[in-house]
C-alpha cells in the first residue's frame, strides 16, 4: 500500500463481502441441486394445505431433504406461524 | 486412446476460447496430436482466435450431417504440425448437434488424435451440454468475480450429473480450475477475490492462474494464441497450465504484486 493510499479514506473490503455472499448462495444452490425434482412442487402443495387452515406467506414454509446416509434421507419441514395465529 | 478435455465456464466472456486456443496449442507444441473443436454453433470464434478464419470451408455440423468428411473440415495449423482446428458452423441453428453425431465424430477423431479439446459455448443449453458430455477432463475457466464463480459452480454440478461418465457410472470427470483475468494488485487491496477464496468456494484443484494481461488482446487482435507470446506473463502462465495438465509439478507464478520502486511506493500508481 502506498503512502497516499494510507491517507485516503479506508474503503470497505468488497472482496470479503463477495466471498461471504458466494459461500451462502453456492451452498444453497448445491443443496437444491442434490434434491429431487419434485421438492418445489411438494413445497407448494404443503403450503396450499396449510393455507386451508392458517394464513401464511410463501416464505414461511421451508422443505428440505437431507441425505444422512445411503439408506436414509430426512425430509425436514419448517413452518413458521405468524404471532397472532398461535 | 485420445483424452477429451472440455473447456467450459457457464458464464460468457471469461476466456474459454482464449484458453482453449492456448491450451490446445500448448499441448500440440509438446508433440501430441491435438484437435480443438469449436462447439459454439452459430457464434464461431475459435477460428478467429487461432488466426485461420479465412481457411474455413466446411465445419463441424457439415461433418455431422455427412456433407463433408473430417479431412475436408479440419484446418491444419500453419505454426504447429500436430495441431488441427474443427470450426463451428456459422449459420445453422443451435440444436444442430446430436449426441449420436457428436459421439461418432469424437470416436473417429480418437483414432487419430492424442488430445481432443472441446471449446464450449457459454450457458447451459444443448451446445454446452454436448461439449461436456463426452469429456474425460474439464477445465473450468473462472474470473475472480461473483457471477463467474457462481456459474462455474453450476457447471461443476452439470459435470458431475449430466455427463456420459456420470450416466454410465464411470469414474467422474477430472475437474480443473483455471482462474483467468487475475489482478494481484486488486486482490491485495481487497477489491478482488483471491485464488484461495475461489479455490475454497469451488473446492476443485487449481490448474492455473492467468494474470489480467494486455498480451491477451494483442494476441487475439493478431490471431495468434497467446501461449505463443512467450515473453508475456499470460503466455508463460498458460505454458505452466499446460505443463500441469500433462501431470508436471510447476510452481504458481504471477500471484503476487510486482515489487515497486521507491517513488511508486510513495506516490502509488
Amino acid at each position: 500500500m502506498s503512502l497516499l493510499d494510507y491517507f485516503r479514506s479506508t474503503k470497505k473490503n468488497t472482496a470479503s463481502t463477495a466471498k461471504e455472499r458466494l459461500q451462502i448462495i453456492v451452498a444453497h444452490e448445491r443443496n437444491r441441486r442434490n434434491s429431487p425434482d419434485y421438492l418445489p412442487q411438494l413445497e407448494r402443495d404443503i403450503l396450499a394445505v396449510i393455507r386451508k387452515y392458517v394464513d401464511i406467506a410463501d416464505d414461511q414454509v421451508s422443505v428440505s431433504l437431507e441425505k444422512s446416509s445411503d439408506e436414509l434421507s430426512v425430509l425436514e419441514l419448517n413452518v413458521t406461524f405468524p404471532d397472532d395465529k398461535k | 486412446m485420445a483424452k477429451i478435455i472440455v473447456v467450459t465456464s457457464g458464464k460468457g466472456g471469461v476466456g474459454k476460447t482464449t484458453s482453449s486456443a492456448a491450451i490446445g496449442t500448448g499441448i500440440a507444441m509438446r508433440g501430441f496430436k491435438t484437435v480443438i473443436i469449436d462447439f459454439d454453433i452459430g457464434l464461431r470464434n475459435l477460428d478467429l482466435i487461432m488466426g485461420c478464419e479465412r481457411r474455413v470451408v466446411y465445419d463441424f455440423v457439415n461433418v455431422i450431417n455427412g456433407e463433408a468428411n473430417l479431412k475436408q473440415a479440419m484446418i491444419k495449423d500453419k505454426r504447429i504440425d500436430t495441431l488441427f482446428i474443427l470450426p463451428a458452423s456459422q449459420t445453422r441453428d443451435k440444436d444442430a448437434l446430436s449426441k449420436e453425431g457428436v459421439e461418432r465424430i469424437l470416436n473417429e477423431l480418437a483414432q487419430e488424435f492424442d488430445y481432443i479439446i472441446c471449446d464450449s459455448p457459454a450457458g447451459i443449453e444443448s451446445g454446452a451440454m454436448m461439449a461436456l458430455y463426452f469429456a474425460d477432463e474439464a477445465v473450468v475457466v473462472t474470473n475472480p468475480e461473483v457471477s463467474s464463480v457462481r456459474d462455474s459452480d453450476r457447471i461443476l454440478g452439470m459435470l458431475s450429473s449430466k455427463s456420459r461418465r456420470a450416466e454410465q457410472g464411470l469414474p467422474g470427470i477430472k475437474e480443473h480450475l483455471l482462474l483467468t483475468r487475475y489482478n494481484p494488485e486488486r486482490v491485495v487491496k481487497g477489491e478482488m477475490l483471491s485464488v484461495e477464496d475461489v479455490g475454497e468456494i469451488l473446492a476443485i484443484k487449481l490448474l492455473g492462474v492467468i494474470p489480467e494481461s494486455q498480451a491477451v488482446l494483442n494476441a487475439s487482435n493478431s490471431g495468434q494464441p497467446v501461449i505463443l507470446d512467450q515473453d508475456s506473463d499470460a503466455g508463460q502462465a498458460y505454458l505452466d497450465t499446460v505443463a500441469r495438465l500433462l501431470g508436471e509439478e510447476v510452481p504458481f507464478r504471477f500471484l503476487n504484486v510486482e515489487k515497486k520502486g521507491l517513488l511508486k511506493r510513495i506516490f502509488g500508481g
